[in-house]
């Protein structure tokens, strides 16, 4: 019974997370254009997009490789199974154990491969410049993210993304300096990761500035929704890993109260994420480095302070 | 069981001598090769018996007289044995095809056994005098290996670069055992281990094997002759070297290191994690600055044999605070890894053979769309490029984690210099990983991917079945490693057991095949399961997207934002690839200078950009070396044409000189 039972909740996760991915995205848009005195499409307009892209022919460059075709089920699969494995509003999912938090930004570094190869399929000089720019940033995100992953695992003993987000919901915690550090290092990164204003733009099409639509400017129906799918579960799975880690409330209350806390945590990110994104411009991308080695520092003294005193 | 390996050796030995005879004949090459492949293979299966057996040993009655040569086989030298069997099966698989392409194979043949015998040896001599000799025969005989192509530019200097070397890493080992034999001791490892040195000599030792052994591996800043001489080798012979014969210099370090040493002090653990730290870092950051596919590939030889030290630091740093679980850990995380990257290194080095057997070409800059020509080969070493990426669900991200879940296990050491390096090299290793990727999409993506550069890149043909079937086999392995990783960890158990006096959980009886290595409360992986997630959702999706949603295609022109260019000179190359990295790191590490020179207006010139990287390592360590020894060399020139009673006098002095420290020392 109680297999039963964890099979179907992580099946809602799966699905839940895959209904709720262009709804952020979505939500996010509508944040920015209110804010900028635009009506905006509606927030189910992500959906529309999709639909719309599945239906069309796909149009493939001349001399595109297995791997450009193959590259966006798999950039896509990748970040669904790592999606699946953060806990939204139930802990201790049936599968959550097969991967850590270190595997999930592992997977999500597998995805990043893929793309930045698939970039380089067709042999274009943009493809060239996506995929380049986008292994130096993650080149710094990367370290980045590893290392909060392990400040977060040192206070709470473990690297399992369940047992983690159970410590930091139902022990005393407090505040600590090193969760700060995390948690400021981890907004810089989930940032520079989701393409996201002030290190890429996601609504941009000036051709130097791009970095991400730069990868994916050969790519069109299907092949782009199913990109454009992995990236909005991207920006899902990064809100959820910290709305789980800085703030996990909700999760004592039952299945409902979960949902709706983590409906709730969703709703306050996209119009953070909006109001942060409309106040800010976008860097030079070779100010990136520094705004990204900040955060690597930063997540760095986070695990110093732990290895000097198991209470900072 | 040492026996019958015993007899692979003499086997391989003898195939030296038959070569010799039959090197330039037809058949010469499928009996050198055949017959290595069987003696590789025989071996490999008498490893993988002995590695959980009692240890066994023989005294032949050959070596320095009174002594013998003393041969052992314990489960540390049987895993050795396993990883030196696996890289000679898959050398010699290769070769049958690949040495099909070799201009010279008399320069080849004969010395190919005799290096698989020397690294084979190596592994099982128990004591300094054989161990020695092996080592040497090892060395010898890749150096005449890397010497087969003489006349080729750069082949000689890199030879010579490589015996100087070799001959200073002999020269430190053979200090080391002195030490560790003292002025009374036995040569044998069985009595090294019986006496325990003083902390003094004890640290001197390590650190006199630490460059011995180091220096073989390629730890900065003792790597400079690895990115000259693996590539110069035939591919084969660059695969055994670079995923071979550094785990050998490993398995020297870790011999000293845990077994003769006996209680390690927990600065060597400082030292250690130190080293391989930063030879992480600075192996990948050089391996990105290459254009060179074979060169490319021996400079991350360097960041691996830095993941591989890091994972042996933390294990003298548990050991050393009397936590034997945790050092057994950190001891199969580095394990794990020297597994790891014989396997995907090998490949690697296989699929570059094949691309120079392909195009005649080593030069990424100049290849390109060879995925559409040789598609096999794209795929194998499009597999060991993930592989050796750390990316689930392949080996490489295995050991990682393991390393991982040491760095975690003990942040309340009490010793500072712990404190602060172990998180360090957390983040130097997160760094490499990060990096590592970065070199792997350049190298993957320029040379496979895009459009053909050159003429021999269009004209590419697929190479022949051994070649594929030895790339295909390690590519299966790195999924085997990467999805049954408690196989492996339980086949380490053994030899941690040995060294650390303890071993991580048992693997095999978890649920579902995860691996635990602590318990599962903290921390658990499962490659099988993530793989069959990933391989599964994508294929519902493609289904679902073809059946219900659209499957219609079309061929067109790149688009490329409307400005498509015919010419395949407009893709990025390795070195544009790599210019935001190297503009991030670069400057700092190779101080990198970019200069662009622009015609003024009304000229026609081409506007220039030069690049300028400098080597940190070679201004700072073999510059002023070189440049010493040649002045000392010139000063000392005098004494080359003294009469014969002169020397007599400095042999008097000297025996004088000796005789007065030994009545001061007493």
């Amino acid at each position: 019974m109680a297999v039963i039972q964890g099979l179907l909740v992580q099946g809602v996760q799966m699905a839940l997370v895959l209904m709720l991915a262009p709804l952020l995205t979505g939500l996010v848009r509508k944040v920015k254009a209110r804010l900028q005195r635009r009506q905006g499409p509606s927030v189910l307009q992500p959906f529309r997009d999709l639909k719309r892209l599945l239906g069309k022919e796909v149009v493939l460059a001349e001399n595109a490789s297995w791997l450009f075709r193959a590259a966006p089920y798999v950039i896509f699969a990748v970040t669904w199974v790592a999606a699946a494995l953060v806990p939204t509003f139930a802990t201790g999912l049936l599968f959550s154990w097969s991967g850590d938090l270190i595997a999930i930004t592992a997977l999500l570094g597998s995805a990043r491969f893929a793309q930045a190869l698939a970039a380089m399929d067709i042999g274009t000089s943009f493809g060239g410049i996506g995929a380049s720019r986008e292994v130096m940033i993650a080149s710094l995100a990367e370290p980045a993210m590893l290392m909060i992953v392990l400040s977060v695992a040192l206070i709470a003993g473990s690297t399992q993304l369940s047992t983690i987000a159970e410590y930091m919901a139902f022990s005393a915690v407090g505040l600590r300096v090193s969760l700060a550090l995390g948690l400021v290092a981890f907004i810089v990164v989930a940032l520079a990761e989701n393409a996201r204003i002030p290190v890429d733009n996601p609504a941009t099409h000036l051709e130097l500035t791009m970095v991400h639509e730069a990868m994916v400017l050969e790519y069109s129906s299907r092949h782009l929704a199913m990109i454009e799918l992995a990236a909005s579960l991207k920006l899902l799975l990064y809100v959820s890993v910290i709305a789980c880690i800085f703030f996990p409330f909700g999760f004592a209350g039952g299945y409902a109260v979960a949902l709706a806390a983590y409906l709730f945590k969703l709703g306050v990110a996209a119009v953070l994420l909006g109001v942060f994104e409309v106040s800010i411009a976008k860097m030079r991308v070779f100010r990136v480095p520094n705004f990204l080695g900040a955060a690597l520092m930063l997540s760095l003294l986070g695990v110093l302070l732990l290895f000097v005193s198991g209470g900072m | 069981m040492i026996e019958p390996t015993l007899a692979c050796i003499a086997l391989l030995l003898g195939l030296t001598c038959a070569a010799a005879l039959v090197a330039q004949s037809q058949l010469g090459r499928s009996i050198v090769y055949g017959g290595s492949l069987v003696a590789a293979s025989a071996s490999l299966l008498i490893a993988l018996f002995s590695l959980a057996a009692a240890p066994s040993t023989v005294t032949l009655p050959i070596g320095l007289p009174w002594t013998g040569a003393h041969f052992r086989l314990d489960p540390l030298s049987a895993f050795f044995l396993v990883v030196v069997g696996l890289g000679s099966i898959g050398a010699s698989l290769y070769a049958l095809g690949y040495g099909r392409h070799e201009q010279d194979p008399q320069r080849v043949l004969p010395f190919y056994p005799a290096f698989l015998a020397g690294l084979n040896l190596v592994v099982i001599a128990d004591d300094a005098f054989s161990f020695l000799f092996a080592w040497e025969l090892m060395s010898l005989a890749s150096w005449a290996l890397v010497m087969s192509h003489h006349r080729e530019p750069g082949n000689a200097h890199a030879g010579c670069v490589y015996i100087i070397m070799a001959s200073f890493s002999g020269l430190a080992l053979l200090l080391c055992f002195g030490l560790l034999a003292g002025s009374t001791g036995s040569y044998a490892f069985t009595a090294m281990r019986a006496v325990h040195p003083s902390p003094g000599i004890a640290t001197l030792a390590l650190v006199l094997a630490l460059i011995g052994a180091g220096s073989k591996a390629g730890v900065v800043p003792l790597h400079a002759w690895l990115p000259l001489a693996h590539p110069a080798a035939p591919s084969h012979v660059s695969a055994l070297m670079s995923g071979v014969m550094t785990k050998v210099a490993v398995y020297g370090f870790v011999r000293i290191a845990f077994d003769l040493l006996g209680a390690p002090a927990w600065w060597w653990g400082t030292l250690v994690l130190a080293v391989g730290g930063i030879t992480a870092v600075l192996g990948v950051l050089y391996a990105l600055m290459e254009h060179d596919l074979k060169r490319l590939l021996a400079y991350h030889t360097v960041e691996n044999i830095g993941i591989i030290f890091i994972g042996l630091g933390l294990a003298l740093a548990f050991g050393a605070n009397q936590l034997p679980a945790a050092a057994a850990l950190g001891l199969t995380a580095a394990l794990f890894h020297v597994l790891n990257h014989a396997v995907f290194k090998s490949l690697l080095f296989f699929g570059t053979g094949a691309v120079l057997v392909a195009t005649g070409e080593r030069d990424m800059d100049r290849l390109g769309g060879l995925i559409h020509r040789m598609p096999k080969t794209a795929f194998a070493f499009l597999v060991g490029c993930v592989a050796i990426s750390a990316l689930p669900p392949l080996n490489g991200f295995v050991s990682e984690w393991l390393t991982f879940q040491a760095i975690l296990l003990h942040p309340d050491l009490p010793q500072w210099g712990l404190k602060i390096a172990i998180p360090a090299d957390g983040a130097l290793l997160a760094l490499s990983a990060a990096l590592a990727a970065a070199c792997f999409v350049k190298a993957f993506g320029i040379t496979f991917l895009g459009r053909p550069r050159t003429r021999v890149a269009a004209d590419a043909r697929e190479v022949d079945r051994f070649s594929l079937a030895a790339m295909f086999g390690f590519a299966a392995l790195c999924l085997f490693a990467g999805i049954f990783p408690g196989v492996v960890i339980d086949l380490l158990a053994p030899v941690t057991q040995a060294l650390t006096g303890t071993h991580i959980p048992t693997q095999l009886g978890v649920e579902w095949l995860s691996i635990v290595p602590i318990e599962s409360a903290r921390s658990s992986y499962n490659g099988l399961l993530i793989f069959l997630f990933i391989t599964v959702s994508a294929s519902l999706t493609v289904l679902a997207i073809h059946r219900f949603a659209s499957r219609a295609l079309r061929r067109a022109p790149a688009w490329d934002c409307g400005f498509p260019d015919p010419r395949p000179d407009t893709q990025y190359t390795g070195a544009s690839f790599a210019q935001p990295i190297r503009r991030v790191y670069g400057a700092v590490v190779f101080r990198t200078r970019e200069t662009v020179t622009m015609p003024p207006p009304g000229d026609t010139g081409p506007a220039r950009i030069e690049k300028h990287i400098t080597d940190p390592v070679w201004d700072v360590f073999y510059q002023p070396v070189a440049s010493a020894v040649s002045h000392l060399s010139l000063v000392l020139n005098v004494m080359q044409f003294l009469t014969i009673r002169r020397y007599l006098g400095f042999v008097f002095a000297t025996l004088v000189i000796l005789l007065l420290a030994l009545a001061l020392w007493q």
